[in-house]
C-alpha cells in the first residue's frame, strides 16, 4: 500500500516537473514527502534524536499533507551519496542531511536532481540553487555553560570533550572558556579530542581521562550520554551538561543544565514554505533568540544566585542585547582579535581556527 | 533420536547447498523479526532482495551500485580467502584498506596539481604497496617472533584508524577546505580520479580489478603449484611441511597478497566512490569481507557471488530502512543472521544427520 503512494508521488512529481518545475513550485505542492538522513541512531539521546524530533514535529504540523521518511546510521562518504540518491528517486521533495560530513554528497546529488530541495545541516557549501544550509548558534548556549562551570568548579579545572577540530566546535570551546574565565580567573580548561560524533565507549574514556586530571565540570560536543554516565559515578563530585538533547535522565546532577537543539521550528517552516510556494534558498543560522537553541532547566544543584545569573545571560542573548563574543578578546598567541565593545562578525566565527587567549594546548592539525 | 555422524570427506553437495539454505533460513528468520517489528515481512524481504534489482523506480540506479559496493568486498575477500585456506588468519584487512588509500592518495596529493596520465597508475602501485606493507607487520612478527597474526593484524586496524584521523586533520587536509578535516576530493581531480568507466554501469577500475583477481585466484588455486601448497597447508600442515612447503614463505605470501589486495581496494575507493581521505573513510569493508570470504566458501567464484549478495543486502537494506521505516539495527541483525545461519548449517557439510540409535562406534 505504501509503495503505491510512493509511486503516485513519483508520478505526481514527474507531472509537476513536466509542467515546469518553477510554476508548480510557485503555487506550492499539494503534498510533500520529506526525507531525513541521520549520521547516528535515532535513539542516541542527543544529536540525531533531536533531528528526529524535528522530523516528527513536521508530521505533527502538517498531518496528511506530509509524508516523512528517514534513514539512520548513514556513514559519511560514498554510502551517503547512494542513500540520498535513492531517497530522491523514491519521490522525496525535500531532503534534510543532518551531519557536516554529508556536505559533498548533498551537493553532488543535488546537482542530479534540480527539482528536489536539499537542506544540509552545519555545512557551508551551496553549490546549486536547490541546496540550502542551516545551523544553530550553539556557542550562545556554551556561554551559559561556561558561566556555570566557572562558578561551580572547586578544583578550578574544567573540561571539554571535543569531537572534531572544525570551526563549530572551536567556537564552542572558546565561548565556554571565555565565560568561565570571566567569573573565575583561576580556571583552567582541559580539552580531549574524541574524533567522533557518536561513540559512547570513546566518550566515556574521554570523560574518565578528564576526571583523572582533576576536572570537575565537563562539557561535551559529542552526541551520547556516556560522559554524563561517567560523571554520575563520582557521587556528585563531577557535574556536566546535556548536549544536543536535554538528557533529563541525569537530573538534577550530574546534569545541571543542557543545550537543546530544537530543529522543529526550522523544519516546520521549510516544509511549510514548500507547501505554500514561498520556499527559497537560504543560509540559516539561528540561535537562542529564534528558539533553535534552548537552555535546559538549570537544576537545584546550582546555587540560586548562579542560576539567576545564567538565566539573565540567556535572556540577554535572547533579547540580542548580549553577544557571547564581545571584545576585548585576544587570540591564544596574544594578538588582538576583537577590540573593546566589538562583537564577532559571523564570518570570523564560521572560519574560526584559533583558541582565545588563556587556553593551553594546540588545535590538532 | 537425532545424532550427528562425521562424514569421511566433506559433502560436495552440501558445500554448495549450505549458502543457499542459509539465505533461505535468513529470509524466514528475518521475516519473523520484521513481522515482530510490525512490518509486512513479505514486503520487507522483497524490498531487500528484489527492488534493488528490478524495481522500475530504483533499479537503473541500484544495479550499478551493487558493483560499486561489491567491488571492494570481492577484492578483499579473495585475498583473505587464500590465507584462510592455508590457516593464516588476516583479520586486519580494514587497516590494510586504510593504509592503501592513505599511501595512494598521499602520493597523488603530493604531486598535485600535476596533470599527467601516469599519476593514477602510480597511485595504484603505491596503494597496493601500502596495504602490503601494513600486512607485512603482523606477517613478519609471526614468522620471526611467532606472535598471533589474528591479534596483531586486528590491532593494526586501530593504529591505521588513528593514522587516518591524523592525516585527514593534518598532512592530507585540503588547504582550501576552510579548516575542515578531510583531503581534497580526488574524484574531482582528473589525473587522480577513478571514474565510472561506462556511464550508468557503476563500473570503475576497482570493479574490473575485482573480476580480474577472481579469475587469477581461480587459476592460482586450480593450476598453480602455489595454490596446491596453500590448500595442502590448510588441510594437512604436517604433510605440507614434508612436501617442502615453507610455512614462513606461505605466511609472508598470503598475508602480503591479502594486504596488497585490500590496499588496492582502498585506493580505488578513495579515488572513486568515496572521493576523499576523511576520518570516517573506512566503513567496514575489511571486516565484512571476512563474512563474504566464508559465505563464498573461500572459493573465488563463490566469493564473487557472495560479494554481490552482501552488496544486495546493504543496498536493499537501505531501501527497506527508509521506505518501510525499518530501524538500521534490524537490517544489521538481518545481515548478522546470514553469517549465523551459514555457520550453523555448515555442520551439514561435515556431518550427516542420522535418526535412530548408532550402529557402530566412531
Amino acid at each position: 500500500m505504501k509503495r503505491r503512494t510512493i509511486l503516485k508521488g513519483g508520478a505526481a512529481l514527474g507531472l509537476a516537473s513536466m509542467m515546469g518545475g518553477k510554476m508548480a513550485l510557485a503555487q506550492g505542492l499539494e503534498k510533500v514527502k520529506a526525507g531525513f538522513v541521520y549520521v547516528g541512531p535515532i535513539g542516541d539521546g542527543g544529536w540525531t534524536f533531536q533531528h528526529h524530533q524535528g522530523a516528527l514535529a513536521v508530521q505533527e504540523a502538517f498531518g496528511d499533507k506530509v509524508e516523512i521518511v528517514w534513514q539512520e546510521n548513514v556513514p559519511e562518504g560514498a554510502d551517503a551519496e547512494r542513500v540520498l540518491t535513492q531517497m530522491a528517486l523514491s519521490g522525496c521533495n525535500i531532503i534534510f542531511t543532518t551531519s557536516f560530513g554529508f556536505m559533498d554528497a548533498t551537493n553532488a546529488v543535488a546537482a542530479k536532481f534540480p527539482d528536489i530541495k536539499f537542506e544540509h545541516a552545519t555545512g557551508y557549501k551551496r553549490d546549486h540553487a536547490n541546496v540550502s544550509t542551516y545551523n544553530a548558534r550553539f556557542y550562545e548556549g556554551r556561554a551559559i555553560q561556561g558561566h556555570i562551570a566557572g562558578k561551580m568548579t572547586k578544583t578550578n579545572k574544567i573540561g571539554y570533550i571535543a569531537s572534531f577540530p572544525i570551526p563549530e566546535v572551536i567556537m564552542g570551546i572558546n565561548s565556554y572558556y571565555l565565560h568561565a574565565k570571566k567569573v573565575n580567573p583561576a580556571v583552567e580548561l582541559s580539552i580531549v579530542w574524541a574524533f567522533t560524533w557518536f561513540d559512547p565507549a570513546k566518550e566515556a574514556d574521554s570523560a574518565k581521562a578528564l576526571i583523572d586530571q582533576g576536572v570537575d565540570v565537563i562539557a561535551s560536543h559529542t552526541d551520547s550520554t556516556a560522559p554524563l554516565a561517567e560523571a554520575a559515578k563520582t557521587n556528585g563530585a563531577v557535574i556536566g551538561f546535556g548536549q544536543a538533547s536535554d538528557m533529563a535522565d541525569y537530573k538534577p546532577s550530574p546534569r545541571v543544565s543542557s543545550i537543546i537543539d530544537n530543529w522543529a521550528p526550522y523544519y516546520v517552516k521549510r516544509v511549510g514554505e514548500l507547501l505554500d510556494g514561498t520556499y527559497a534558498q537560504v543560509d540559516s543560522w539561528a540561535g537562542i533568540p529564534e528558539g533553535e537553541v534552548e537552555i535546559g532547566e538549570i537544576t537545584d544543584a546550582v546555587p540560586a544566585d548562579v542560576k539567576a545569573e545564567a538565566e539573565a545571560m540567556r535572556d540577554a542573548i535572547a533579547a540580542r542585547t548580549y553577544h557571547p563574543f564581545t571584545g576585548p578578546i585576544n587570540k591564544q598567541d596574544g594578538t588582538p582579535w576583537l577590540a573593546e565593545g566589538v562583537t564577532a562578525p559571523d564570518g570570523d566565527l564560521l572560519g574560526m581556527n584559533f583558541y582565545v587567549e588563556g587556553i593551553t594546548g594546540e588545535i590538532p592539525s | 533420536m537425532i545424532r550427528l555422524e562425521k562424514r569421511p570427506s566433506p559433502s560436495a553437495f552440501w558445500q554448495w547447498a549450505t549458502p543457499i539454505l542459509a539465505v533461505i533460513l535468513t529470509m524466514i528468520a528475518g521475516g519473523i523479526m520484521f513481522a515482530m517489528l510490525g512490518k509486512n515481512p513479505v514486503e520487507a524481504i522483497r524490498t531487500i532482495f528484489w527492488d534493488p534489482l528490478f524495481n522500475e523506480q530504483f533499479a537503473s540506479y541500484s544495479r550499478p551500485q551493487l558493483l560499486v559496493k561489491a567491488g571492494p568486498l570481492i577484492l578483499i575477500a579473495v585475498g583473505l580467502s587464500l590465507g584462510f585456506r592455508a590457516g593464516i588468519w588476516n583479520i586486519g584487512a580494514e587497516g590494510q584498506y586504510i593504509m592503501g588509500a592513505l599511501f595512494g592518495a598521499g602520493v597523488g596529493l603530493a604531486l598535485y596539481p600535476v596533470e599527467t596520465r601516469w599519476v593514477f597508475p602510480l597511485m595504484v602501485i603505491v596503494g597496493v604497496f601500502g596495504g602490503w606493507l601494513w600486512a607485512m607487520i603482523p606477517a613478519i612478527l609471526k614468522t620471526r617472533f611467532n606472535t598471533n597474526e589474528i591479534l596483531v593484524s586486528l590491532l593494526m586496524v586501530y593504529i591505521a584508524q588513528n593514522i587516518l584521523a591524523s592525516m585527514s586533520l593534518g598532512l592530507l587536509r585540503n588547504p582550501e577546505g576552510g579548516g575542515f578535516p578531510g583531503s581534497r576530493n580526488l574524484s574531482q581531480i582528473p589525473a587522480m580520479a577513478n571514474p565510472e568507466l561506462i556511464p550508468g554501469t557503476g563500473l570503475h577500475w576497482g570493479v574490473i580489478a575485482a573480476f580480474v583477481v577472481v579469475i587469477a585466484a581461480y587459476i592460482l588455486l586450480q593450476r598453480h603449484i602455489l595454490g596446491y601448497q596453500i590448500k595442502l597447508a590448510g588441510q594437512a600442515p604436517r604433510a605440507a611441511r614434508f612436501a617442502g612447503v615453507s610455512p614462513t614463505r606461505l605466511v609472508l605470501l598470503c598475508m602480503g597478497l591479502s594486504g596488497a589486495l585490500a590496499g588496492m581496494a582502498g585506493l580505488f575507493e578513495v579515488a572513486g566512490p568515496s572521493g576523499q581521505i576523511s576520518i570516517d573513510f573506512n566503513v567496514g569493508y575489511g571486516f565484512t569481507a571476512i563474512i563474504v570470504a566464508f559465505l563464498g566458501r573461500l572459493n573465488p567464484i563463490g566469493i564473487l557471488l557472495a560479494g554481490l549478495l552482501m552488496a544486495l543486502t546493504y543496498i536493499g537494506g537501505e531501501l527497506a530502512s527508509f521506505m518501510l521505516g525499518l530501524p538500521a539495527a534490524a537490517i544489521q541483525a538481518f545481515q548478522g543472521m546470514l553469517l549465523f545461519f551459514l555457520l550453523a548449517v555448515d555442520l551439514l557439510t561435515n556431518f550427516r544427520i542420522r535418526f535412530g540409535t548408532r550402529k557402530e562406534a566412531l
